[in-house]
């Protein structure tokens, strides 16, 4: 199906070029952008301005150092291994937990230590990476999902994308993995996204490859009674990913952890324009408000996200 | 708003100027717009034959220089044992022929390649206006023509009508014993010359050449020509028409004589002529002079270099429709510039034939590498074995093709192996990352891109135009530059967000 140009700017829908040339190029000066291409160097930055992450387990940066990952993850159950420079969820190694010397991938199938150590060696080669440049693997902790999510989701952990524009959350939806998108949390692979409200965190609207949606595919659960928990903090933490970059237009994905609560995971400069599919409405409007506030005025965290809270 | 309006004006200084340059080019050097264009050339052969008698010899012929209606292509002499030189005189431009000796009968040559144009030789006024020449009579000749002046003058108002009307008098079927007395002593157009001029109206006799496919042994025909409104017009003396004639060549206009001999006797002067037709843009290439726009022209490198830029020269295009394909339509190709690499390779394979190589070679590296990715290689190795490979496949698919007998073997040569390595590199990942859905989404997108831009390089037009007017580049910069200001939705975007059509 098909919409004509004309509506789709009536409903203040962004598209690419506008948002490559008007926003992304605008507002992200590009000296700021290995902060976000790099996930380890974000998380360092959000760690010393005090922003919840996942906690770093360890770094691997030079093939030698393949061989003390057994050691490294020796008392760890679960964890993550992640290309630091990776796009798109692009060669991330989930492990749930271990049996024996076997390690159990997030969706169930067990690999050796072997395939681990190549994935780290494919890592470290660039396969993963933005420009095939060399990249370094981080191990992090894995997140527990609260129960809520747990449910919600097929596999994996449903992440929390928030816009942020001038330090404003501008829009949100939740990421949820389905059997479609094998367990990843990508749209376009087949991930539900649901669109929530910034003022209450509540489900708007839902989508699944770009269809409505009103129950996930696969758990059957109404997706109407979705709320996150802890809203405010989620978003003001979101919003405060801005003073750690100093980045005009992001995408910030965060997580809600059942011990720790919201934490920020990576941090994204050139956010996707899905979300607009989920949230069933356009990112336009809302730019164009944040952008009419005066410039000069910068206000902290708390109250930008009520500004947004009360405006979208 | 500013910096946006001065971008405008960037694009249009650039649109204005690629245009301005370009038809300069084309007025100035005649390179046509089009290619393929033909416009007859004459061939002119001048042959002086005299018989030299033992002593220093010097011929000297008037040349038609720039006459009206023509342009000149190019000149040469050839007459052994002479020294020949062009020398420019206040009256005129002719040809000097020396030599120190000389004995019987001499032949010498002067060939021009004339095309016609109308806009040509278009004189600029005569400053100062020639004075009438003085023209003596005997009493009894200077009555009859004032009287042939005197009716002629009543009929007529310009010195245009009064030559014509002269004309008639002379030329009617019965002339009145006026005409007739003065007819018998000149030549029809000496005689007018003469009147004309008895009459205090500039009037001159040049020798035309008419030219005719194919002739021999012609000889210059004379031409009345009447100075009228600080010009020179030229009129028939026979028919008292005026303006030049078709294929009518001015040779011999101003000036002493057309042909002086010193050191030899029977002097005879004969022309032939022969039409070519050529293609405009060869004529435009003998015609360059130095300095000025052909200076900025490509033709002044080496043969080699020029054909080099021509394949270069088409690369803008390409990137021009990779630019549009991607940030208008949204087409999603592998590799931002691949596509016009392959469409370059298949300028000079042919299409079919490139497409048939390019599916095999991809297809058969796809698999080779999915054999690799088992091995664990570090990624350098990999695509350094990947290109190893493709050069491999395509040296036997060369083999296996030429024992076939099928040329596809041979020009698959021309494919970028790195390019190539890279793109099956590229789709493997995406196989294993997205699917195979993906990489036929991609993998048809760059073809079809590719396609399109061969398409379109291929055009003969767009070959001329982006060698010839090297400038028109500037206004594919322009159309570039305007693509990376655009912000309106990509074709692919509606689609994608159709979805949204019920809530809008």
């Amino acid at each position: 199906m098909w919409i004509f140009p004309l509506p789709l700017r009536r409903l203040g829908f962004l598209g690419m070029n506008r948002r490559n040339v008007a926003y992304i190029s605008r507002y992200n000066s590009r000296g700021r952008y290995p902060l976000v291409d790099d996930k380890l160097k974000t998380k360092l930055q959000a760690e010393k301005f005090h922003l919840a992450t996942p906690r770093l387990r360890g770094v691997i940066r030079y093939q030698y150092e393949i061989e003390t990952f057994a050691g490294m993850v020796e008392n760890l159950s679960g964890f993550a291994v992640k290309p630091s420079k990776g796009s798109g969820g692009k060669g991330i190694l989930v492990i749930k937990e271990r049996s024996g010397d076997l390690f159990v991938k997030s969706s169930g199938r067990s690999i050796d230590i072997h395939v681990v150590k190549r994935h780290l060696s494919n890592i470290l080669a660039g396969l993963y990476s933005l420009a095939g440049t060399p990249d370094v693997a981080i191990i992090e902790d894995l997140i527990q999902p609260s129960e809520m999510f747990e449910k919600l989701s097929y596999e994996g952990v449903p992440d929390i994308r928030v816009i942020i524009f001038r330090g404003y959350p501008v829009m949100a939806m939740l990421r949820l993995s389905t059997r479609a998108s094998d367990g990843k949390a990508n749209l376009h692979k087949g991930a539900a996204g649901v669109g929530l409200d910034i003022a209450t965190g509540r489900c708007l609207h839902a989508v699944q490859y770009s269809k409505r949606i009103f129950r996930h595919p696969d758990t059957g659960i109404d997706l109407n009674t979705i709320a996150i928990p802890d809203w405010k903090n989620l978003l003001e933490l979101a919003a405060r990913s801005y003073e750690i970059t100093r980045l005009g237009y992001i995408g910030a994905d965060l997580v809600v952890d059942k011990n720790a609560g919201p934490m920020l995971l990576e941090l994204n400069a050139r956010p996707g324009l899905s979300i607009q599919v989920a949230n069933g409405a356009g990112l336009l409007p809302r730019l164009k408000k944040i952008e009419a506030l005066d410039p000069d005025f910068s206000p902290r965290a708390k109250q930008r996200v009520e500004f947004a809270m009360k405006e979208f | 708003m500013k910096s946006k309006s001065a971008f405008y004006i960037v694009i249009l200084i650039l649109v204005l100027t690629g245009l301005g340059l370009g038809w300069l080019r084309h007025v100035n050097l005649d390179i046509p717009l089009v290619p393929g264009r033909t416009r007859p050339v004459w061939h002119i052969e001048a042959r002086i034959d005299f018989v030299a008698e033992g002593e220093p010899v010097k011929v000297n012929l008037d040349l038609p220089g720039s006459p009206p209606g023509f342009a000149q292509v190019s000149q040469q002499a050839a007459s052994t044992g002479y020294g020949f030189s062009i020398v420019d005189t206040s009256t005129g431009r002719r040809a000097e022929w020396t030599r120190r000796e000389a004995h019987g009968d001499q032949t010498l040559y002067y060939k021009v390649q004339m095309t016609p144009e109308p806009d040509a030789g278009r004189e600029s006024r005569v400053k100062p206006p020639p004075e009438p020449k003085t023209v003596f009579w005997d009493p009894l000749q200077a009555t009859a023509a004032h009287q042939l002046e005197e009716q002629a003058w009543e009929k007529s108002s310009t010195p245009i009508s009064f030559a014509r009307e002269l004309s008639k008098q002379l030329t009617a079927s019965e002339p009145d014993q006026n005409a007739s007395l003065l007819l018998s002593q000149y030549p029809l157009p000496e005689l007018l010359m003469r009147l004309l001029n008895h009459a205090g109206i500039a009037a001159r006799v040049s020798m035309g050449l008419e030219l005719q496919d194919a002739r021999r042994y012609q000889s210059l025909k004379p031409i009345l020509e009447v100075f009228d409104q600080e010009r020179w017009v030229p009129v028939d003396p026979q028919t008292g028409t005026h303006g030049l004639p078709e294929n009518l060549l001015l040779w011999h206009r101003s000036g002493k004589s057309l042909l002086d001999v010193n050191g030899g006797t029977n002097s005879e002067i004969h022309f032939s002529m022969i039409r070519q037709t050529l293609p405009a843009m060869d004529l435009a290439r003998l015609q360059f002079h130095d300095g000025g726009l052909s200076r900025l022209s490509l033709y002044s490198l080496p043969i080699e270099e020029q054909s080099v830029f021509k394949l270069l020269l088409l690369l803008p295009v390409g990137a021009l429709i990779i630019t549009f394909m991607r940030i208008v339509i949204g087409i999603r190709t592998s590799g931002t510039f691949m596509p016009v690499l392959i469409a370059l390779s298949f300028l000079q394979t042919h299409l079919v034939q490139g497409i048939a190589a390019f599916v095999i070679i991809v297809t058969l590296g796809l698999m080779l590498r999915g054999y690799l990715s088992r091995l664990n290689l570090l990624m350098v190795a990999r695509i350094s074995t990947l290109i190893v490979l493709v050069i491999f496949l395509t040296s036997m698919i060369s083999v296996i093709g030429y024992e076939l007998g099928v040329n596809l073997g041979l020009t698959i040569t021309f494919f970028p192996m790195i390019i190539i390595a890279w793109t099956i590199e590229r789709m493997s990942i995406l196989w294993e990352e997205e699917g195979s859905r993906e990489v036929l989404i991609q993998g048809l997108g760059s073809l079809s891109v590719a396609v399109l831009a061969y398409l379109c390089m291929r055009m003969p037009i767009v070959r001329h135009l982006t060698f010839n007017f090297p400038e028109v580049h500037l206004i594919l910069l322009a159309g570039i530059l305007t693509m990376g200001q655009y912000t309106g939705y990509k074709l692919t975007e509606l689609k994608r967000f159709g979805v949204m059509r019920n809530n809008g």
